[in-house]
């Protein structure tokens, strides 16, 4: 047997880094003890006690519906500036689209948040709309960063894609958006699902953005979350913590598995 | 429609051709962004000038219209604030320190990481990267959060290190700054890993074996052709941990004792419990200024490899 290299060594410690803190979590969920860190034997209590707080499944809900309606808008718009960048001459508008299309990726949040809720104070003082801040303000504030994430997605696909079959469609009298919709959106479908989920689970996850420009009636998971765990470690969080790595976790394997099995496939 | 192009291109002999499907491709997510990125650093801008007020909004209009007067208000005292008030001075200074400290940490960790799966065969390389991201499409909050589990005085570290006997009295490891590094450093690691594997995945081996062949033994390799050939996924690696870091804010909240100052963390108290409006808007231009050259090297860097093609 060979004998492994610095390399891989730092590679299995930096995935034990990486997974460790993950396991001690799920494991001390089942603690039927109050106190986190004393065992006090196996229990699914608080599960059962996850499942009866409404204020955390009424944000669950809440996360979820922006989080679907964010992603899709995001994909729509990042779609539309990654076939800008690949496909469009060169002009000013491109420049500066490609530009700020980017700059969310690094921009930092609390910076983000705070300047699209200026923003929405200023067009509810002068426009008179939105009128209250809450689930709306924060779809477009997700739509808008998670954008940035599908554009980088969709346009490296974009990028690699075969254009003599998009130039075939023409030539054969397809206009530019029937060629789109019917031969480039198929073509590059699976960087739009990617992007899609990537936006989802960045929706889903967002804090800081989200508490800034939302109102009193849209509260999200993480806001719960973070003000329950401001106070300290809860085994309910646990709980609830473990249901989303197992949840994310299950979906991600099963990403992984078709992608991987529609590439033997088409390998022969 | 047609009625009202033939007006135009009469009116003033301009055609509306290009007013098509084109136009609307690059229109609307340009307009888009126009409103919703670019157009609100404007208003913090200006809110940046103004002056607190007890009212809503809490601050005071910039522009005021009346017995044919109009006055402009620019209130510069946001910004002597900050400049006199030793608490923002080093807040940012030790946001710096932070941010840089954690980035080294996260390439010490991670260039191994990435080498070791670029080095690995074709077949296993995509398992090995998801995972790595697997974590990160998890919660980010849970996961700074298992870490307040983790180091706490009465927490797993210390009850291990105490029960092995390595140590007589626990470690006071959370809710001080090597808290926030390891918090950062957990976070961001896979930002850091992803752009260094594409770089060194498509590094060309022969230049190596060429080394190799001349002479050069490993190491040297590395030193000499490995790394300067990276070093373009070791620029993204480090912008995409370093800029996010600077205005980290839920990290040095959780993780971080009431001496981890970080302006992140400054400008939401400023904002959310002292509901001083100008004076975090002010806080976000100065952080924008300390972050623009980082911000437009990332960024030149990712729209010429978005427009390449």
């Amino acid at each position: 047997m060979r004998k492994p290299g610095f390399s891989s060594i730092a590679l299995w410690l930096g995935l034990a880094f990486l997974y460790a803190p993950l396991f001690i979590l799920v494991f001390y969920s089942f603690n039927a003890s109050k106190l986190v860190t004393v065992w006090g034997g196996f229990s699914a209590k608080w599960y059962a006690e996850l499942l009866k707080d409404e204020q955390i499944l009424d944000a669950v809900w809440t996360s979820l519906t922006i989080a679907f309606y964010s992603a899709s808008m995001a994909v729509v718009l990042g779609t539309m500036a990654a076939f800008v960048m690949t496909r469009f001459k060169r002009s000013w508008l491109k420049t500066s689209l490609s530009s700020m299309v980017t700059a969310p990726l690094v921009m930092p949040e609390v910076i983000t948040g705070l300047s699209l809720l200026l923003l929405f104070v200023h067009m509810a003082d002068t426009l008179g709309w939105p009128a209250e801040r809450g689930r709306l303000t924060i779809w477009i504030a997700h739509s808008t960063f998670c954008a940035a994430y599908v554009a980088v997605v969709v346009s490296a696909r974009l990028r690699e894609l075969d254009r003599s079959i998009e130039e075939a469609a023409m030539d054969l009298g397809a206009t530019p958006l029937k060629t789109f919709f019917l031969i480039t959106v198929p073509m590059i479908a699976p960087a739009l699902m990617a992007g899609w989920l990537l936006s989802f689970s960045l929706s889903l996850d967002d804090l800081v953005i989200a508490s800034f420009t939302s109102g009193p009636g849209a509260t999200t998971l993480p806001m719960v979350v973070f003000s329950s765990v401001r106070m300290g470690v809860s085994p309910k969080i646990n709980a609830l913590a473990t249901l989303i790595i197992l949840t994310v976790s299950l979906l991600a394997f099963i990403a992984w598995y078709i992608a991987r099995r529609s590439e033997v496939r088409s390998r022969g | 429609m047609t009625a009202l192009k033939r007006w135009f291109s009469r009116k003033g002999g301009i055609s509306l051709a290009w007013f098509n499907g084109r136009t609307l491709i690059i229109g609307f997510p340009f307009l888009w962004l126009l409103l919703f990125f670019s157009l609100p650093f404007a208003i913090v801008l200006k809110i940046s000038f103004s002056t607190a007020a007890m009212a809503i909004p809490p601050y005071e209009p910039t522009f005021s219209y009346g017995d044919e007067l109009l006055q402009v208000f620019i209130n510069l005292g946001n910004y002597i604030l900050l400049a006199d008030d030793p608490l923002y001075y080093s807040a940012y200074l030790s946001s710096l320190k932070t941010a840089a400290i954690a980035t080294a940490g996260c390439l010490l960790i991670g260039y191994p990481m990435a080498y070791a799966i670029a080095k690995a065969p074709k077949r296993h390389q995509p398992l090995l990267l998801m995972l790595v991201m697997l974590p990160s499409w998890t919660s980010f909050l849970i996961r700074i959060y298992a870490w307040m589990g983790l180091l706490s005085n009465n927490g797993v570290i210390n009850s291990v290190l105490l029960w092995a006997g390595v140590i007589n009295e626990p470690l006071h490891i959370l809710n001080t700054n090597l808290a926030v590094y390891i918090g950062i450093v957990y976070a961001y690691l896979p930002f850091m890993i992803l752009p260094l594997y594409s770089t060194l995945s498509k590094l060309d081996g022969s230049l190596l074996e060429a080394a190799a062949d001349l002479g050069a033994r490993k190491w040297q390799a590395f030193w000499q052709v490995t790394l300067p050939l990276s070093k373009g996924g070791v620029i993204a690696g480090c912008m995409l941990v370093f800029i996010p870091a600077v205005g980290e804010f839920v990290i040095p909240e959780l993780l971080g004792g009431p001496d981890s100052l970080m302006i992140g963390k400054v400008l939401w108290q400023e904002f959310f419990n002292n509901r001083d409006w100008p004076v975090a808007s002010a806080l976000a231009i100065v952080m924008l200024v300390l972050l623009f050259i980082p911000i437009m090297l990332f960024n030149r860097s990712q729209s010429r490899a978005l427009e390449k093609n």
